[in-house]
């Protein structure tokens, strides 16, 4: 059995040398790069990626956080499961502090709600199948990445007292959205690898046909994101769009994982949803299948939502964020009345979010 | 959120596993992916999405070394 040295794509030496021939083919006109994926955001703040590249190249975060993009009226309809006798509502951490409307879960947990953080959807249904006599609610939050394992979770047969609030977001369509939306122009795209290991780079094959813009499949460790980088610049300096590049090929496969793409096909169907503060794009969202509606916890719960529900807080810039149309610095609230500790949007509550990643890793002055 | 790390098969009994990774074992789903005992998988929620496939590692960071790490310069013309 012999070891696979991942450690490697995390040698300082090699990121260096990479980021030395990103300098050479760089073009000399401002340039810039959206990632669409929050664990890119935090690998790329943490690792100090942007300190490496030349001058004229932006690298900016686009809407790849899923708790950042999760609508106030999905997170109102988990409140308000989670306040009806006898439920319990299961979520990933990260959702804990979004911003509902009204509050969070934390505070709804604090207010003595039956809230509890799983680390996989597995999880939710093994707290369902210990109680027989509750109402086990799963906040469904994710890209295809996540919504792969939600659907294996939902195929195998869990119990009655089970169901799910669907947030599921497809990155394909929103890069699509990104590419017709007039203004702020962006040069090339990085693409999510754990996405695209679900996905394939078969599934981007419609930037190639509609000539979009240069883009490259990244894994996570300082050595793939500049890997990628140095691909796209130097596209971009020769003037060339060219295939999708795959710079992650120890997971991503052309075809991505057709027997996950299987299972998400039999459990969810595409549809219109809303991404917080954007709005709505086309087949960009996961909905469960007729068959499945009884999963469905509105629909099992006779739950009303929240119609009047508020993405957007007075003066949170989280939507142009996630749009890479301001910095998170150009925003009046952060740092200030926005913090980790206190976030006033979504953007910083995860980890992931660009806020709370910038926040994180900011460099302090002098 | 997205975030995935490998880990290495250590047991496996039908499609649950227990998957471990610098001395960290976690019980992991193998809905989604087929993998043997001794094989890097990588883990996100719980579930295998992919086996890390060694040869594709090894010759991307092989092929690093010979063009970044060597200083050719031949990295600039590709």
């Amino acid at each position: 059995m012999t070891d696979i040295p991942l450690e490697a794509f995390r040698s300082p030496g090699l990121a260096r040398s990479i980021a030395r021939e990103i300098a050479a083919v760089a073009p000399d006109r401002p340039v810039t790069v959206m990632h669409v994926c929050g664990t890119h955001e935090h690998a790329i703040a943490r690792a100090g990626i942007r300190a490496l590249l030349p001058a004229g190249v932006r690298l900016i975060a686009g809407p790849g956080c899923p708790v950042c993009v999760c609508p106030a009226r999905d997170v109102d309809l988990a409140m308000e499961a989670a306040r009806r006798e006898g439920v319990v509502l299961a979520t990933f951490g990260d959702m804990m502090r979004v911003p509902a409307s009204v509050g969070s879960f934390e505070r709804l947990r604090a207010e003595g709600a039956d809230i509890r953080v799983v680390y996989s959807p597995a999880d939710a249904v093994r707290i369902a199948r210990e109680n027989p006599g509750r109402e086990v609610v799963f906040m469904a939050v994710g890209f295809e990445t996540t919504a792969a394992p939600i659907a294996a979770a939902l195929a195998s047969d869990p119990p009655l007292n089970f169901s799910v609030i669907p947030s599921l977001r497809l990155i394909p369509p929103a890069l699509r959205f990104l590419l017709g939306k007039p203004g702020g122009r962006v040069d090339a795209f990085l693409l999510p690898g754990h996405v695209s290991v679900v996905i394939g780079r078969a599934g981007y094959r419609f930037l190639e046909v509609e000539g979009g813009a240069p883009a490259a499949i990244a894994g996570f460790e300082p050595v793939d994101i500049l890997l990628a980088l140095h691909d796209l610049l130097g596209r971009i300096f020769r003037g060339e769009g060219g295939p999708v590049g795959n710079l992650y090929g120890r997971v991503v496969r052309e075809e991505g994982n057709p027997r996950a793409r299987e299972i998400m096909d039999a459990v969810f169907a595409p549809a219109d949803v809303a991404w917080r503060g954007i709005g709505s794009i086309p087949a960009s969202g996961l909905v469960l299948r007729r068959a499945l509606e009884g999963l469905d916890a509105a629909r099992k719960l006779g739950l009303r939502g929240n119609p009047g529900a508020i993405d957007v807080r007075p003066g949170c810039e989280c939507h142009r964020v996630i749009l890479g149309e301001v910095e998170p610095e150009d925003c009046a609230l952060f740092g200030g009345p926005c913090t980790p500790r206190s976030p006033v949007g979504p953007c910083m509550v995860s980890s992931e979010g660009t806020c709370r990643a910038r926040h994180e890793y900011r460099r302090i002055p002098g | 959120m997205c975030l995935a790390i490998p880990m290495r098969i250590v047991e496996r009994a039908g499609t649950d596993a227990v998957a471990e990774s610098g001395g960290v074992r976690k019980n992991v789903r193998l809905d989604l992916v087929d993998a043997a005992v001794g094989e890097y998988v990588l883990i996100h929620a719980g579930y295998a999405i992919e086996r890390v496939e060694e040869a594709e590692a090894l010759e991307t960071l092989d092929l690093i070394r010979r063009v970044y790490e060597a200083g050719t310069g031949e990295a600039s013309d590709r």
